[in-house]
């Protein structure tokens, strides 16, 4: 799709550890459009955090990245290091995880704010710091003014965590990457933050990468799902028909560990992910998956059109199911 | 994430293949067991007689020679002999001094840590006041205060002897180490396991034993290796001022042998001054990369710098 | 904030007070005051030893004796060296000011190249230069100031000359004899030596404090936030890592107060400093009670300084504890 505000084509990240490369990553591709929220889903280890680390350049040293991340039609992957700079905080910018410890403790928050701004911007400090109040109001910290000029540890984790979204979107971002943002927090203060992203989201049109593995959190805000499992895509397309009509037997097992209506009990998925120091030759669930047939293990299945999605899973049509099953 | 390694070690299994894989203690472990081999045996290995001169006079500042491998002395005896006997004393010394201070730091640290309170706030104010307080000077005035008190005399020994030098050197040494153990304590007690077991009905002075000490051995180790350092140059820092022992009928110590160098500089005999430094450097440095490695190995979290 | 430094600062008075009395009294067991008085003045009349024991607070009790050794001191009403009878003040303030001006030079060299290096090994842990720097930290920790002391005197004092015919940094005293006024060309010549062997031991120890909690800090998460918002590499370093970094390094600093004092002590009775160090040694040797308590209050002060020092930065460069 040319019309990618963001597009990944073929990412893949190794670490070398002490016991041998570790592919975190391995061949994922993912197209957000202008203004959508896109939600990543996947369980821990599925290399959805990875990919997008990868794509802002904030992997340590000892990870291999190759493949092609354009933004904006520009490619980050390969680029020199003050390129990435001047993307990176301006245009791609990056909500984490655990607001406890995404803010230095020692500087104000407003201070930290301004450092974004005028790190990207030619703007003084005077008007820096009046912009910056109009961020922390924007994600709804009230008494913006009294609460720039006071520490992270002032602030509750809900609190931080739109500090830390203020931050993010100090520069006007054409993307926001949002690793797991909600993670961390209360149930009732999750829904306040998704509830800023989206404001965020329709206020700039700002496009929005909402990287978790709550499907919970993908169906209230997310316009479009791309499905992760062991570093490779499985399943991607607009939110409805993956809830609707799943393709590949992960997203269902995923839908129906989910507790819903009619259902007597919730059903995990049997056995673990599989190990990514010797990841399988062919498709990463099929160790998993109770519809596997030997064509499964044979060969890496790559994302191929069926009905509105794009799926990995090669028996789709044989499986093909309409609603949940 | 990452499925378990196939073979999973124990953590002193892990802790030894983390201070093998540190070369450089290994190579100072070698040193230093080499070292003290020798001066076990010093009878073998010492050429000469602790007072023994090489020769007839005139004997006095060879440079070394066949006859006296690293040179003589004012009065003719030979340096490497003297050498020998001498670091068998500070090793001694130091290693005395060091089971003793952290036997006393271990005691004062877990009583501080299990008691809290008040006990604890002035036990480690104390303690804060020693670690500040400039070594040499409280040192010196904590020597000749005790050596003025008859009775403790005739327990600990003249000021001069051996064993008031190991008294004292542990009456300064034991800080450290009850820092550590205090730290330890208050670390561990928060863990769910030490909560387990007091609710299961523990002593606490099963606690103590079955696992407060497994989990502090590492750090305990640690600070062993760094309190003999601390002994065997404390030593040497009194003897360089003359208020070091006087082992008497000739006997020496590396720090009485450094102390000579001092008068040695000035005259030019390099010899004099030269070898009982280096002797003390290679055992402090040895001992330090020994103690780190063992820190690096005992304490997972240092991993992240290697 | 002033209220805490406030605070802190009540308590150091008798802080001050009780761990002078503990010296007073070691003092005057390990000196006998009075035995090293009749040593050095064996036809003292009656009257000057009854003048020197109210002066000095040597009564019979220790309690007492303190407090009246006390009155005198902070009215100034100083008793004279035993040895000599010399006023105790002037020589004092001129070994103060010889050895404040040894130590600042030895940290102000000692903490920035200890932080500097800490920082570089920082950077690359593992690397090369992380393993060159370690190796010299510990060769520095391991070699006691008066070895290097007597090894620089060795190299400096008789090769230097005997290979090159002239002495760059002579190893004793502040100025040559004879010497009047004020040469800052020789003074820092005189300094050198004793400075170096100084700064080793401020170097060894910082720059391994600041690896460590360097270290520990680069490992935090709002490292990665900092480099998310696309700041220059050293910016990130700076304002981010090494601002942090420093916190624990400040507190520790403050208990190092007396490691440089020691350090000081000894290296300047090798090179002949007239310091604090050479003034305590001579008049530890005679048992001279009038020169060594004010000196003994003003070590104790400038270390509970140093503590309250180090307090008051820890809470200014940490918000999290600045707790009125």
């Amino acid at each position: 799709m040319s019309d990618s505000i963001l597009q990944i084509r073929d990412l893949r990240v190794t670490f070398s550890t002490q016991m041998g490369e570790l592919r975190a990553v391995r061949g994922v591709d993912v197209d957000v459009a202008p203004g959508e929220i896109l939600g990543v889903v996947g369980e821990s280890g599925s290399g959805k955090s990875v990919s997008f680390l990868a794509a802002m350049g904030l992997l340590p040293q000892s990870a291999t990245i190759t493949g092609s991340v354009k933004l904006d039609g520009i490619e980050l992957i390969g680029a020199k290091k003050k390129a990435i700079r001047s993307v990176r905080g301006r245009s791609l910018a990056m909500v984490f995880q655990d607001p406890l410890s995404a803010l230095n403790p020692v500087h104000r928050v407003g201070d930290q704010i301004v450092e974004m701004i005028q790190s990207h911007q030619d703007m003084n400090t005077h008007d820096a710091e009046k912009r910056a109040v109009e961020l922390l109001e924007i994600v709804g910290i009230p008494q913006p003014n009294d609460r720039a000029r006071q520490y992270p540890h002032e602030f509750s984790g809900g609190m931080r965590q739109r500090v830390v979204i203020a931050m993010a979107i100090a520069n006007n971002p054409k993307v926001l990457i949002a690793d797991e943002p909600t993670t961390a927090l209360d149930v009732t203060v999750q829904a306040q933050i998704l509830e800023v992203i989206q404001r965020v989201q329709q206020t700039f049109g700002t496009a929005v990468v909402l990287i978790t593995h709550d499907l919970g959190v993908i169906a209230r805000v997310a316009d479009s799902v791309n499905v992760m499992y062991a570093g490779r895509n499985v399943e991607s397309g607009p939110v409805q028909s993956i809830f609707d009509h799943p393709s590949h037997p992960y997203t269902r097992g995923l839908l129906s560990s989910l507790p819903h209506e009619g259902a007597d009990r919730l059903q995990p998925i049997a056995g673990f992910p599989p190990n990514m120091l010797a990841p399988p030759s062919g498709c990463g669930f099929a160790p998993r998956c109770e519809f596997a047939i030997d064509a499964c293990n044979a060969e890496l299945p790559t994302l191929q059109p069926f009905d509105d999605l794009q799926t990995s899973c090669i028996r789709a049509v044989d499986l093909r199911i309409g609603g949940r099953s | 994430m990452i499925d378990e390694p196939l073979v999973s070690l124990s953590p002193r299994q892990m802790a030894w293949r983390r201070f093998a894989g540190h070369k450089a203690a290994l190579i100072c472990t070698a040193i230093l067991s080499f070292l003290v081999l020798a001066v076990i045996v010093s009878p073998l290995t010492a050429r000469y007689g602790v007072n023994q001169s090489v020769k007839a006079p005139p004997n006095s500042y060879l440079p070394p020679s066949k006859l006296a491998w690293l040179g003589t002395d004012d009065i003719g005896r030979d340096l490497y002999s003297r050498l020998i006997y001498g670091t068998r004393v500070s090793l001694l010394i130091g290693l005395f001094s060091a089971f003793i201070s952290v036997f006393v730091g271990c005691v004062v640290g877990a009583v501080a840590g299990f008691r809290g309170g008040r006990f604890d706030d002035v036990v480690m104010r104390i303690t804060d006041l020693f670690l500040a307080f400039p070594f040499l000077v409280a040192l010196l005035v904590v020597r000749n205060m005790f050596g003025s008190i008859k009775w403790l005399t005739y327990i600990i020994g003249d000021v001069s002897s051996l064993r008031f030098i190991i008294f004292l050197l542990s009456f300064f040494g034991w800080m450290g180490v009850a820092r550590i153990v205090r730290g330890q304590v208050l670390a561990l007690k928060e863990r769910e396991f030490i909560e387990a077991a007091r609710a299961s009905g523990a002593s606490r002075a099963y606690i103590i034993k079955r696992h407060l000490l497994p989990n502090s051995i590492g750090p305990i180790m640690v600070a062993l290796t760094f309190s003999v350092v601390g002994a065997i140059s404390g030593e040497a820092t009194l003897s360089f001022f003359g208020y070091g022992p006087q082992p008497g009928a000739g006997a020496t110590s590396l720090g009485l042998l450094v102390g000579q160098a001092k008068g040695a500089v000035q005259t030019g005999f390099w010899w004099i001054a030269l070898f009982p430094c280096l002797v003390l450097v290679v055992i402090s440095l040895c001992i330090n990369f020994i103690g780190d490695a063992l820190r690096d190995a005992t304490d997972p979290r240092m991993d992240a710098g290697k | 904030m002033f209220r805490f430094a406030l605070r802190r600062s009540a308590w150091a008075i008798p802080t001050l007070l009780l761990v002078t009395f503990l010296v007073y009294i070691a003092l005057r067991m390990g000196t006998d005051p009075l035995a090293s008085y009749m040593r050095s003045n064996p036809r003292a009349t009656h009257t000057k030893i009854e003048q020197y024991k109210k002066l000095n607070g040597l009564g019979s009790n220790y309690v007492t004796g303190y407090f009246s050794w006390l009155k005198n001191f902070v009215t100034f009403n100083w008793p004279r060296s035993i040895k000599g009878s010399r006023e105790v003040w002037p020589e004092l303030k001129d070994a103060i000011a010889n050895s404040a001006r040894l130590g600042i030079a030895a940290t102000a060299v000692g903490v920035s190249v200890g932080l500097g290096i800490g920082i570089f090994a920082a950077l690359r842990p593992g690397g090369k230069r992380d393993v060159a720097v370690n190796t010299v930290a510990f060769v520095g920790i391991s070699v006691p100031p008066y070895i290097s002391a007597i090894l620089l005197q060795l190299v400096f004092a008789v090769y230097w000359s005997k290979w090159f015919g002239n002495s760059l940094f002579p190893t004793s005293g502040v100025y040559p004899p004879g010497q009047d006024g004020f040469d800052l060309v020789l003074m820092i010549k005189h300094m050198a030596l004793p400075t170096v062997v100084v700064a080793i031991q401020v170097i060894a120890v910082y720059s391994r404090y600041m690896r460590s909690s360097l270290l520990d800090v680069l490992n935090s998460d709002y490292m990665r936030t900092a480099r998310s918002k696309g700041l220059s590499e050293f910016r990130i370093l700076m304002r981010h890592g090494v601002r942090n970094a420093l916190i624990p390094v400040i507190t520790i600093a403050a208990l190092d107060i007396g490691a440089i004092v020691g350090g000081l002590i000894i290296t300047e009775n090798i090179f002949d400093y007239p310091g604090t160090g050479k003034y305590f040694l001579s008049a530890f040797g005679n048992g001279d009670f009038p020169l060594l308590m004010p000196l003994m209050v003003i070590i104790v002060a400038s270390v509970l300084l140093f503590n309250l020092l180090a307090d008051i930065s820890y809470a200014v460069l940490d918000p999290r504890i600045r707790l009125d």
